[in-house]
């Protein structure tokens, strides 16, 4: 019952902050408040024992990506452009939202011990992972031996990513700072 | 009694995150707003922590230690990039700085 309370008032902060930042057309106050959602989504994991996802959450969405928004905000504007409301783009994200909410209600009950993910490749791999792997830790056999190739992939893709962003942001805020301070030196002169 | 001092503090705690929501939705200097997301963050921690000995989980203490961690090195980032304007470079002149702080600052 009090997790029952505790998950509500974290949801309940969630769509507060979420609803204030689609208010505000200040990019800095967005920005900061995206990082507040995810310190909150962050505790939100926690209570519900998923601390992985949790250090990830908090690492990469209250940490990183704040930073980068905040690195992307140097080539932008500072307030948002005005615009319509785009009804097709609201519609898909609707209808997504509302059959996500309708499969949630088809999964195993939180916690439950015959839920498939438990009796279904699991003990395979718990029982096998001595004799297929020969790695005393499960978590590293599966990581790096039964999805390698998931893994192999997954780092590709972050990689090119973070090549990407460097990219973008790195090299152009550096040439753009250098031309603005060439024209104001220009004017001074 | 301890188990209603302890809903009573993460209630506390909870109010006190709406408050700090307020404040970083309202402003008025970017200032505010990144003391505000680094109190709602502090107010997080403190939260798991209370959680923890609520739920019978004290080892909830070493996950907030790593939280409060997280959120001290965030905010000396964010507060980085407004000193500097970049990360990791910091060849660029003094004047060309805080453009964000200043323009926010002027409305």
């Amino acid at each position: 019952m009090s997790g029952f309370v505790v998950n509500a008032v974290l949801i309940f902060f969630l769509v507060l902050i979420a609803f204030l930042a689609l208010r505000l057309h200040r990019l800095f106050a967005m920005v900061m408040l995206s990082g507040a959602f995810s310190l909150v989504a962050a505790a939100l994991f926690v209570v519900l024992d998923a601390v992985d996802v949790a250090f990830t959450e908090a690492a990469v969405g209250a940490g990183i990506s704040t930073v980068l928004a905040l690195a992307t905000l140097s080539l932008v504007p500072v307030e948002e452009k005005p615009h319509k409301v785009a009804i097709i783009p609201a519609f898909i994200a609707l209808t997504t939202g509302v059959l996500l909410a309708l499969a949630v209600t088809d999964l195993p009950k939180f916690g439950a011990a015959d839920a498939p993910i438990h009796n279904y490749v699991a003990p395979d791999f718990i029982s096998g992972s001595e004799n297929d792997i020969g790695v005393p830790n499960v978590v590293t056999s599966v990581l790096a031996s039964y999805r390698g190739y998931d893994t192999l992939g997954e780092t590709v893709v972050i990689f090119t990513a973070a090549i990407a962003v460097l990219l973008i942001i790195g090299g152009w805020t550096r040439d753009r700072r250098r031309v603005s301070k060439q024209a104001e030196d220009d004017h001074a002169g | 009694m301890i188990d209603t001092i302890l809903s009573l503090t993460l209630a506390a705690i909870g109010l006190s995150v709406i408050i700090a929501v307020t404040r970083a939705s309202r402003g008025p200097t970017p200032f505010d707003r990144v003391l505000a997301v680094n109190t709602i963050g502090t107010l997080i921690v403190l939260a798991i922590c209370v959680y923890g000995f609520f739920d019978g989980r004290p080892e909830f203490l070493d996950i907030a230690v790593l939280y409060a961690l997280i959120n001290f090195i965030g905010t000396i980032a964010i507060l980085k990039f407004f000193r500097h304007g970049t990360l990791g470079d910091h060849t660029i002149d003094d004047h060309t700085i805080g453009n964000h702080a200043e323009t926010e600052e002027e409305k």
